[in-house]
């Protein structure tokens, strides 16, 4: 029984690794960039949503809504100060940038709610639902969490396939040239795929602190990184992979902390990014990338 | 209809492209001719707006083109068939075709549709198919279909003809005729000067970023150092 728990808290983590690596891949994919402030706009979302439930008492539901609307219009932002003035400089500098967009946010947060780590209390509730004569209990987060992951990706998936924007990104992520030329609007094709992993981070931060309920403005550091790495670990640009690398990073990490050691899960965890990538370099779901000449 | 007056594009340091003056008017085929590296390509670029012009001026249908962005100088009625092709190429054909239409009503691409299907029965067969798996001559006619989906008044190609064999080319060149005669004023970029004279009114003759002839396309077929330089004696 404990090996069916196991599995599914580790699918429920890596739900929120999944969400969180839609967002890194999606704009790998239109942008040809790691937005590494990524993770932190999850903490943003978290710090939004703790304020609007605690401090005015709005219902869990209103505040997930209203960390989403910030995150969008926070991501969109982002990209428009800082990455789009960059659209054509060196990736280093884009990626040098990225870089000092999240320490930026990190510390900015420090300054407006001080780094004492506040109690995010569950948007959820806290109550489990007891299986088998309670021998297996699965938390209503947990479930809650997997069920948002899937409806995501579902959705993802329905807008990419099918929508005029959708295609507009697949567009751009094709050939940025090509999809000017077809009357697609690079940039606000870029600025859309920011607000959408922008506000599929609040998600990610509002379940994340309502499963480990310690919110800081580190919080969102180390959650991004695994979840860039599961976005690389799931072949970086691709969806599916997102979501296939986010899960089985997730289950990875819980079998490693539940089976062989706490403190050596993520170096497990990493441990099997590299050996992935060694085997296969663009990832589990990744293409290949052909070099036009 | 087109008129590219006096402009000056720089790759950087690059001079790319020096005092180049053309027009095409309404109803024309007209063509660049010159050889690789002469600054055909980067002539179509800098009129769809994807490079800029440093010194100079280019008007479409009397408007200046200057600063305005490629996907509205396609909504203007200007499509550009680029280099290479350029498929989409892990998109279907028909979602490639849909692409070429993201200017126009939703209500008017399934007319659309059919009337790039008719003009090309092989991409009917295909529809379904990835694009990167089409052969050279069938991706030259998703490029062109796809541009024809955006319903322009003015067609710029490039290099219609690159990497195909000869039945093709002619095919090609065929089509480009066919949407001259229903209407499309056609800009085309050719190193094939030969098939590219044969098709069109009048043509321009670029070297190193410069004209340095221009005049009828029959002109230009009977002109020596022409017949020298590219039509192989």
């Amino acid at each position: 029984m404990s090996f069916l728990s196991y599995l599914i808290n580790g699918i429920s983590l890596g739900s929120i690794y999944a969400i969180i690596a839609l967002g890194y891949t999606m704009v790998y994919g239109i942008a040809k960039m790691l937005n590494f402030a990524h993770g932190d706009v999850i903490m943003v979302g978290a710090y939004v949503c703790f304020f609007a439930v605690t401090r005015f008492s709005l219902p869990p539901v209103v505040g997930v809504l209203l960390a989403m609307v910030v995150c969008t219009l926070l991501g969109m932002l982002i990209e428009r100060l800082a990455y789009k003035p960059l659209r054509s400089a060196p990736s280093l500098a884009v990626l040098i940038t990225a870089i000092g967009m999240s320490y930026f946010l990190q510390n900015s947060a420090q300054l407006l709610w001080t780094s004492n780590p506040k109690v995010f209390s569950s948007v959820v509730g806290n109550g489990a639902l007891k299986l088998f004569d309670g021998q297996l209990s699965i938390s209503y987060v947990t479930i809650v969490t997997i069920i948002i992951c899937f409806a995501i990706i579902a959705l993802l998936l329905f807008i990419v396939q099918n929508t005029k924007m959708g295609k507009a990104m697949r567009a751009c992520s094709e050939d940025k040239g090509a999809a000017m030329l077809m009357g697609i609007n690079v940039n606000t094709t870029i600025s859309f795929t920011f607000a959408i992993g922008s506000a599929l981070a609040a998600i990610a931060g509002v379940l994340l602190c309502s499963a480990y309920p310690t919110l800081m403005p580190t919080t969102g550091s180390l959650p991004g990184i695994k979840a860039f790495t599961a976005a690389v670990f799931g072949g970086i640009g691709s969806i599916p992979g997102a979501f296939l690398g986010g899960i089985l990073l997730g289950v990875i990490e819980i079998f490693a902390k539940a089976y062989i050691s706490t403190q050596l899960s993520d170096a497990i965890v990493f441990a099997v990014l590299i050996l992935v990538l060694v085997i296969k370099p663009t990832g589990l779901l990744g293409h290949e990338i052909h070099e036009k000449v | 209809m087109l008129k590219v007056d006096n402009i000056n594009v720089y790759y950087g340091a690059i001079h790319a492209i020096k005092d180049v003056s053309f027009e095409v008017q309404e109803g024309e085929i007209v063509t660049l001719i010159g050889a690789n590296g002469a600054g055909k390509s980067t002539i179509l670029k800098t009129i769809s707006g994807l490079l800029h012009t440093r010194t100079g001026s280019i008007h479409y249908e009397g408007k200046d083109l200057k600063g305005i962005a490629p996907h509205n100088i396609v909504k203007m009625g200007v499509a550009h068939v680029p280099e290479g092709r350029r498929m989409f190429s892990r998109m279907t054909v028909e979602e490639n075709l849909q692409m070429g239409a993201f200017t126009q009503p939703a209500a008017s691409v399934a007319d659309s549709l059919e009337n790039v299907y008719s003009r090309f029965p092989r991409l009917k067969e295909r529809r379904k198919q990835v694009a990167g798996t089409l052969s050279g001559g069938e991706q030259q006619m998703l490029a062109m279909g796809r541009a024809l989906m955006s319903k322009p008044k003015l067609m710029m190609m490039d290099e219609p003809s690159m990497g195909l064999a000869p039945i093709l080319v002619e095919q090609i060149f065929d089509i480009i005729k066919e949407l001259n005669q229903a209407g499309s004023t056609i800009l085309l970029v050719e190193q094939n000067a030969l098939m590219a004279l044969s098709v069109a009114n009048r043509g321009y003759v670029l070297e190193t970023g410069r004209i340095v002839l221009s005049a009828s396309a029959k002109d230009l077929l009977n002109n020596d150092s022409v017949k020298k330089a590219y039509l192989g004696g």
